[in-house]
């Protein structure tokens, strides 16, 4: 157990590394520079603004001094906020983001489970073919539309909210972005709830506790249920991934001063905080993952944790 | 999964010909309405994506500033957007980019995700530990993040940047593709016809080719169509954050992003393109949905 950790812990590293490095590299390609080339400021001013984002150096020396800093939490000075170092400005915009993913994730499963649970309770009746296809709907509404059509009927036509909170968004702020941030997740949970729920129920050892007797309420939640939400726990990686690429839209549709926005804008013209909000995204990740998987190993017993059993 | 192909041999005696057997898949795809009805639907936005640029007398590019911000009308039938130009128009060429991505996309899948997994799982070893290491090290981070990394620092300006969506998701794309093909190989190499064409001579390229791909076509088939749908997403989101296709070339996503600023004036100009991304989606969603359970032998009993 330990040892898989730290294998992965190492993997995770490694991915953080080469995550680095490419950005490192692509971002040395992206024109311009912390000044505008088409003014140049005089040679003595070039060379501290040079000296102050480390350019004057050879590349390699850039690279490694990245590396070094990168180690320390340190992404370097950013190029849009003066005076300011990549990690502040991650950290200052980094909790509106995670309260909208927080909110949209417990949206995501706490509305779709139950409804897949009760979509495949009522295989092939009038229930589950409106709860399957609104879902099939959620699913293909992408979520830059539908943040855009929630935002043209609630707050232009029905005028029930505002948008363009300056600082600390509150619960009511955050409810259409969260909407729209879980909409495809919701409905994907729908589907694959439905579905996994379906499967189990199928299984013989299903059959033999409604044949010994046992309540329906208990064959389908402690059968049927716990069983089915394997695959929603192997579904959560994705689903954190796509909450996190949807905040790139939604924070820019609704105006919510969150990390998303300030990545979409940096992929303009600042180069370190492209690198320094990349790694970081990808860490998030990466240790939301492996927190599933161990999670996934406690709810499943048949799995091994770095067993042979699949190589 | 593997099911599906072990199936012919288990019935070894009373084998029924290949031709049979898709046609049992055909008769039970005509069979499943959501995907008829996602395959007439594609068929009827391909039918007018192409031949409607054609009819309408307009330039996707041209506008007449006398005409802008027109409401429908008999004339522009969506509308026109700020610089007069058609919307109409504009939609039915965004859906040609947002086809043309899809179809890329499914190409890029189906040959270098294939190839790449099929290699990987059959060599196995140490070969198979580094491909699948190289593939590992993007996984655990969002395809969109890395095409947007990409999007951001590939040279802006040609081809209004559709050769740049093309390289960034031929980049990535085919990753989830290989790691399931991978999975499929590694089973079917352990059959018998596999070692009966290694004995013959047969050679690995010939091997992958002949018998181990076209063995896992239905689990390639299905993952493809499924994952048309996210490759066309991905071109419109990076067109409405204004990374994807630039003006004066119009995107599905970008046509979204213009209606954004003039959401309470000209709410029109909004509803064409969500209406037809998200049709153009739901018709992908619909055939995947149907191909797999026509392909999934678990669903023939």
């Amino acid at each position: 157990m330990l040892r898989y950790v730290i294998s992965r812990i190492l993997q995770a590293i490694v991915t953080l590394w080469v995550i680095a490095t490419i950005t490192f590299f692509l971002a040395k390609f992206i024109p311009g520079g912390p000044y505008d080339p088409e003014k140049p400021p005089p040679p003595a001013v070039l060379e501290e603004i040079e000296a102050y984002y480390g350019l004057n150096d050879p590349v390699y020396v850039q690279y490694l001094k990245m590396l070094g800093h990168l180690a320390q939490f340190d992404f370097g000075p950013s190029y849009r906020f003066l005076d300011q170092r990549v990690q502040t400005v991650i950290l200052r915009h980094f909790p509106v983001s995670a309260a909208l993913g927080v909110l949209a994730l417990m949206l995501s499963l706490g509305v779709g489970v139950p409804l897949g649970v009760y979509a495949a309770l009522h295989q092939n009746r009038p229930g589950d073919w409106t709860t399957m296809g609104l879902a099939i709907f959620g699913v293909s509404v992408p979520n830059f539309v539908l943040g855009t059509l929630l935002l043209y009927v609630f707050v232009h036509e029905l005028g029930w909210a505002e948008i363009g909170v300056v600082e600390g968004p509150s619960l009511a702020d955050l409810a259409l972005p969260a909407i729209t941030l879980a909409g495809f997740s919701l409905a994907f949970t729908v589907r694959l709830t439905r579905a996994s729920m379906i499967e189990v129920l199928r299984n013989d050892f299903v059959r033999t506790a409604v044949a010994k007797g046992l309540t329906r309420r208990r064959v389908v939640w402690r059968h049927g249920f716990r069983n089915a939400m394997l695959p929603v726990l192997t579904y959560l990686g994705p689903l954190a991934a796509a909450l996190l690429t949807g905040s790139f839209v939604v924070e820019h549709i609704f105006h919510i001063p969150g990390l998303g926005a300030f990545f979409v804008q940096s992929l303009q013209d600042d180069p370190p905080a492209i690198l320094g909000v990349a790694v970081f995204y990808s860490a998030l990740l990466i240790g939301f993952n492996l927190v599933i998987d161990l999670l996934y190993g406690l709810a499943d017993p048949r799995i091994a944790l770095g067993g042979s059993a699949e190589r | 999964m593997t099911a599906l192909v072990a199936q012919p041999e288990a019935l070894a005696p009373a084998m029924p010909p290949v031709r049979q057997l898709r046609s049992i898949m055909w008769r039970k795809f005509l069979r499943n309405r959501a995907a008829v009805a996602g395959a007439l639907l594609l068929a009827a936005i391909a039918v007018a994506a192409l031949v409607g640029p054609l009819a309408l007398p307009f330039h996707y590019a041209a506008g007449d500033l006398r005409e802008q911000f027109q409401p429908p009308s008999l004339r522009h039938w969506l509308g026109t957007d700020e610089f007069g130009r058609d919307q109409m128009t504009r939609i039915l060429y965004g859906l040609r980019i947002s086809l043309v991505v899809g179809l890329f996309a499914a190409a890029i899948n189906m040959i270098v995700g294939s190839i790449y997994g099929g290699v990987s799982g059959y060599f196995g070893g140490r070969i198979d530990d580094l491909m699948m290491r190289i593939v590992e090290v993007f996984y655990g981070i969002p395809l969109l993040l890395i095409v947007m990394l990409l999007m951001a620092v590939l040279p802006r300006g040609l081809n209004s940047g559709l050769q740049n969506v093309f390289l960034a998701i031929g980049f990535v794309y085919w990753l989830g593709m290989a790691r399931i093909v991978r999975g499929q190989v590694l089973s079917l190499r352990q059959q018998d016809y596999v070692g009966a064409a290694r004995a013959l001579g047969a050679s690995p390229r010939r091997i992958i080719g002949r018998h181990l791909l076209p063995n896992a076509l239905g689990v390639i088939i299905v993952t493809g169509t499924l994952r048309i749908p996210e490759a066309i997403f991905i071109e419109a989101f990076l067109s409405f954050v204004g990374l994807g296709i630039a003006e004066p070339r119009p995107s599905l996503g970008s046509l979204v992003a213009a209606s954004l600023g003039n959401l309470e004036a000209q709410p029109w100009l909004l509803f064409g393109p969500a209406l037809a991304i998200s049709l153009l989606m739901l018709g992908f969603n619909f055939l995947g949905d149907g191909l797999r359970d026509a392909f999934d032998p678990q669903m023939t009993r």
